[in-house]
């Protein structure tokens, strides 16, 4: 389905690599032959009406679909040249690299502190207190949210705002030092404030991560991203620089879609 | 905004006028209803407690007579050996009917002298017995013993028996009442807390009865339902739960684990009776086997809670734990079966609570026998604290009637301290999180 006339889906220095990538549940189809490769230190965004297959098709970047029953990928993944589709790869090591965050802000009801630590805890990423108290700063302070936090570490994680919690679970997804971070429609459940400064984290995170975000919204993805993919119907329409997306879309469903006709 | 209230306020239209007082008054009706259905629910269970701790409380209170009883070593260690076995086995009862004889000499009649014997109860043999077991130095001695009435004595010195009533009526008679009387007035008749029925067990006389070895018996049946009913209960609804695929197999025992918790408990007794006790031959009338079929009972009650609130945990924090990169197993035993234990404590309590309640399976495997010694283990012969009850309600004797309440007041005690537990525990599990 690589059609190079309208997509750039390849790119030089891919971090992830998917080809012919289609997912159904229970034998219903919902992506068909996705090809697409995420840069390198750089946050690719995912657009398209609701129902057309984008948090699927993030969900296969770190086989959060496995858990799903009857969910069947096919095609090809690749991060860093390693198949992770393969059976022989443990979801639960590819977790830790390609870390995930979630529409709505779910931090774990334990306190701030356990929210991070659970994370390099259970991947045994740290040797006594003293690490992990230090694991936890960095990834505080990394997510924007250690000052607001930090006499308070010990409280609950369900007790801050809703773009508190949205940054806390940021932290906990880079606690485990990922490669990689998906973003399923992080900001969809925050008030504009809040979307703000996530889009500002986000920004920030890229120098050292590969981001991939979901969003609905044009204008954060004209904000945040570099690349920019338009999903339609189980299939990626065009893909390309967001700035070309954005002003010159070849495709005339990705015009209709930026312009506001439909989705 | 302005139109709306415009309308609200200066209702110009007499029909929505009566459609909105139509519905208030539905509305007030409503309330009505349901504050009246609570009320009859709170009165008959006030009708209930009301009853019960009426003839009850009795139970709580024994009277004796104190008699100045001569420890005649001849009587109780005619050789002198003080050996405790022939200490135990002495013939107190004479020493006792020895002391009533001289506060009495004018009963003469061999008919008479029975009558003035039975005012004391059969229990004071064991009771002397008891004293000079840990005493021995008494042998030889005067000492003012407070003796235990007898059933009858207790029911009329408590007013159960109407002396105004024909003679032949009433199960104390008139010569009975004299003595009585004279006891009385020599300041001989005491009245205390029945400890007894908190420290003994059980007994075919009213006033030797205790309720301990029920409480026992309980005690060790359900812990021997909780032991093997909790792991089993939680780990397999864990399992089907998180595990299992959902495929027909799941479905049809999914189904049957609900049909299980349908099946009246008799049931469950035959069961136990047929295979714990006729196959395994395990012992009859034990806690263990008792304890074995209320686990049988109980476990799917537990399956079902623990389901529910394992369903009940939001996706999204298992979403959360698997995002950072969590097993399967991980996510289970540090997310979700934590975030459930609250329902299912209160799960596993309720079905504890109706374990203690139970009687009819109980019945099958003999645990309704007379048992009177206090149960050490889980082996021992014993009954539990509703078939007490049911025993005590078969029997005739009047005082046993004031027993039954008091038993079941222990056993609503019970039931009432179990289910603050589970309130305890849900709001401490609660608040960790
Ligand atoms: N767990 C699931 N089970 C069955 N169908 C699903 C499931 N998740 C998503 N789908 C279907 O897959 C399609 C794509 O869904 P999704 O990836 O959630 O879309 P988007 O995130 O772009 O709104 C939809 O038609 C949806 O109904
Ligand atoms: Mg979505």
């Amino acid at each position: 389905m690589l059609d190079s006339e309208t997509n750039s889906a390849t790119i030089a220095d891919p971090k992830v690599v998917c080809r012919d990538v289609s997912v159904s549940y229970s034998g219903k189809q919902a992506l068909f032959d996705i090809d697409l490769d995420i840069g390198i230190h750089q946050v690719t965004s995912l657009i398209g009406p609701s129902g057309c297959g984008k948090s699927t098709f993030l969900r296969c970047m770190n086989r959060m679909n496995d858990v799903i029953d009857g969910c069947v990928v096919t095609g090809s993944i690749s991060v860093d040249g390693v198949e992770i589709l393969d059976d022989e790869i443990d979801a639960v090591q590819l977790r830790r690299r390609v870390g995930m965050v979630f529409q709505k802000p779910n931090p774990f009801p334990k306190s701030i502190y356990d929210n991070i630590a659970y994370g390099p805890r259970i991947h045994g990423l740290v040797r006594g207190k003293d690490e992990l108290d230090e694991v936890v700063q960095t990834s505080l302070e990394r997510a924007g949210l250690w000052e607001e936090v930090k006499d308070r570490l010990l409280q609950p994680g369900t007790g801050l705002s809703g773009g508190q919690q949205q940054r806390l679970c940021i932290a906990r997804a880079i606690a485990v030092r990922p490669d990689v971070i998906l973003m399923d429609e992080p900001c969809s459940a925050l008030d504009p404030i809040a979307t703000a400064r996530v889009e500002e984290l986000i920004d920030e995170l890229k120098r050292s991560y590969s981001i991939v975000i979901v969003t609905h919204s044009m204008q954060q993805a004209a904000r945040v991203s570099q690349r920019t993919a338009f999903f339609h119907l189980g299939i990626v329409v065009e893909v390309g620089e967001t700035e070309q997306i954005f002003t010159n879309p070849r495709d005339e469903r990705t015009q209709g879609y930026i312009t506001g006709r439909y989705g | 905004m302005t139109d709306r209230e415009h309308n609200t306020g200066i209702a110009v239209d007499a029909a929505e006028v009566k459609h909105a007082r139509k519905r208030y008054r539905a509305e007030r009706r409503f309330r009505m209803y349901g504050m009246a259905a609570i009320a009859a629910a709170a009165g008959m269970l006030a009708l209930l407690v009301i009853s019960i701790v009426a003839t009850g409380w009795t139970a709580f209170y024994q009277h004796s007579i104190a008699l100045d009883v001569t420890f005649e070593a001849k009587v109780i260690d005619p050789k002198g050996g003080r050996d405790p076995s022939v200490l135990a086995r002495a013939d107190y009862r004479k020493l006792a009917r020895a002391s009533l004889r001289e506060l009495f000499p004018d009963v003469k009649k061999r008919g008479d002298k029975r009558k003035l014997y039975g005012l004391l109860s059969i229990g004071v043999d064991q009771q002397l017995a008891e004293l000079v077991a840990a005493d021995p130095s008494l042998i030889g001695q005067t000492r003012r013993v407070e003796i235990y009435a007898s059933d009858d004595v207790d029911s009329f010195l408590k007013g159960f028996i109407d002396r105004e009533a024909p003679e032949s009526d009433r199960r104390v008679k008139d010569k009975e009442i004299a003595w009585l009387d004279k006891l009385e007035a020599d300041g001989a008749i005491t009245s205390d807390l029945n400890l007894r029925f908190w420290t003994k067990g059980d007994s075919r006389e009213p006033e030797l009865a205790g309720f301990w070895g029920a409480m026992v018996g309980s005690f060790f049946t359900l812990l021997v339902t909780l032991a093997l009913s909790f792991p089993v209960g939680v780990l397999a609804a864990t399992y089907l739960e998180e595990f299992a695929p959902k495929n027909r197999w799941t479905d049809i025992i999914e189904v049957n684990i609900n049909n299980l918790a349908a099946v009246p408990s008799i049931v469950f007794g035959l069961l136990g009776l047929a295979v714990f006790l006729n196959f395994f031959g395990l012992p009859r009338s034990a806690p263990l086997v008792g304890g074995m079929v209320l686990a049988l009972m109980t476990l799917p009650t537990i399956i079902i809670a623990s389901r529910s609130a394992l369903k009940a945990v939001p996706p999204s924090i298992r979403e959360a734990a698997f995002g950072v990169g969590a097993s399967e197993l991980q996510v289970v035993t540090h997310h979700v079966v934590p975030l459930a234990l609250p329902g299912i404590l209160t799960g596993a309590i309720i079905g504890m609570a109706r374990a203690l309640g139970e009687t009819a399976p109980l019945l099958m495997i003999g645990m309704v026998a007379f048992i009177v010694d206090i149960p050490g283990s889980v082996t021992d012969p014993a009954t539990v604290m509703p078939v007490q009850i049911y025993l005590w309600a078969d029997s005739p004797e009047r005082a046993f009637v004031a027993r039954t309440s008091a038993g079941v007041m222990a056993l609503l005690g019970f039931l009432m301290l179990m289910n603050a537990l589970a309130v305890i525990l849900r709001k401490r599990f609660e608040r960790r999180w």
